[in-house]
């Protein structure tokens, strides 16, 4: 092979630089910042435990979607016991009536852009 | 309303077979148990086929009136463009001529004449725009509400092209800005998503009458169960003639216009 030392080292940079960020990070003992979600003040319980609808709640949501337009069922049963409307803007949007300081910080934070909002209207900011 | 859910279904389904499996005494036990109502049959406004009934006497005794207009627009957040390209309509007026193409009668009342005509999406029996909906976004009830899924709705418009009545609009824009004053308990459209009447869907499950019956400031509009003798569309059908737009497509209209 010719060069193979040019190549080698070359390939070699390439790699060091590439995963700089990794380096760099670890190096400093910092990783990225968690996103500062504010919670309801009010209300305690969700309608689901905490770990699944911090990992599952767009099923839930998505349930409750087609259940009420597509089966015309609006009432949901928490393992806890109590009723709720299946409501986005009414329920969930209840509680977490900042979706600035909710929703939008979590999902800026994962670079997700859900179209729920194209058509429900959150409570505070209009529109 | 769908009749019986998925639970109630299999409660019913096992007690079938229980019954069948065990014979008389158990079934003699069984029987004395009322049937089970349904849990839509337990809240709120409940029928099987519904039905509106318009008297175009009483609508527009008032010259101009929009109530039933501005009622339905502005809780169900129907844009509002001046262009007739870009139109959103869910319930509108249309001249006599237009609205009854077909009626051949030409000396029916010359008041009915004269007088432009309610129309909205007829809920059709035999509804065209369900056939042709790629996607199952439009579709009929149990309770014969042809309802619609904006979540699901593609734009194709093939529905647009189906209706013969021309009951449903084409959001070309993006509506939210010509939404007067947004009304948050409910949805806005997006661009690209069709939008018609549906029969207040939302209003019906918890008992509310339909936006535009409410407002109505004549009483012109009647709402009910086709299937319940006694309801007031059956009875208002039972004693005047009714009309409804182009039957001879076989759609089956459930909005019925008074003669
Ligand atoms: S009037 Fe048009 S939109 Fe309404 S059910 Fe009939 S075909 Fe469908
Ligand atoms: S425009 Fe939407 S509702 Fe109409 S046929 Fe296409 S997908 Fe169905």
């Amino acid at each position: 092979m010719y060069d193979a030392g040019k190549i080698i080292t070359g390939l070699i940079l390439f790699l060091v630089l590439f995963t700089t960020p990794i380096w760099v990070n670890l190096a400093s003992g910092t990783s990225a910042e968690r996103p500062d979600i504010k919670l309801p003040v009010d209300e305690k319980q969700c309608v689901a435990a905490t770990e699944y609808m911090k990992a599952s709640h767009m099923d839930l949501i998505y349930e409750w979607r087609d259940q009420v337009v597509r089966e015309e069922l609006r009432a949901y049963h928490s393992l806890s016991g109590k009723e709720y409307e299946m409501s986005l803007t009414k329920t969930c949007l209840g509680c977490h009536s900042n979706k600035a300081e909710f929703c939008d910080r979590c999902h800026n934070y994962v670079a997700v852009s859900p179209y729920c909002w194209d058509c429900h209207t959150e409570p505070k900011e209009g529109i | 309303m769908s009749g019986i859910d998925r639970r109630n279904f299999i409660k019913i389904a096992g007690l079938t077979t229980i019954i069948g499996l065990s014979g008389k005494p158990l079934a003699d036990a069984f029987a004395s148990q009322p049937a089970q109502a349904s849990a839509a049959e337990k809240e709120g406004h409940v029928g099987k086929r519904w039905a509106l009934v318009i008297d175009p006497k009483k609508c527009l005794e008032k010259e101009g009136c929009r109530a039933c207009i501005d009622a339905c627009h502005r809780i169900h957040n129907v844009p509002q463009f001046d262009n007739r390209k870009d139109e959103i309509k869910w319930i509108w007026k249309e001249e006599y001529e237009k609205a009854f193409l077909d009626q051949e009668n030409e000396f029916i009342e010359d008041s009915l004449k004269e007088k432009p005509v309610l129309v909205l999406c007829n809920h059709c029996d035999n509804p065209p725009c369900v056939r042709v909906c790629p996607t199952q976004a439009t579709w009929k009830r149990q309770d014969g509400i042809v309802m619609m899924d904006w979540h699901r709705c593609i734009g194709c418009r093939y529905c647009v092209a189906a209706c013969p009545y021309g009951s449903r609009s084409f959001n070309w824009r993006d509506p939210r800005p010509f939404i007067k004053e947004i009304d948050k308990d409910f949805p806005t459209r997006t661009r690209g998503v069709v939008e018609k009447c549906t029969f207040c869907n939302e209003r019906l499950a918890k008992g509310l009458p339909l936006a535009c019956v409410e407002a109505c400031p004549e009483k012109a509009m009647a709402f009910g169960d086709l299937e319940d003798p006694e309801s007031e569309v059956r009875q208002l059908l039972r004693n005047r003639f009714a009309i409804r737009r182009k039957p001879y497509l076989g759609t089956q209209p459930v909005v019925f216009y008074l003669v």
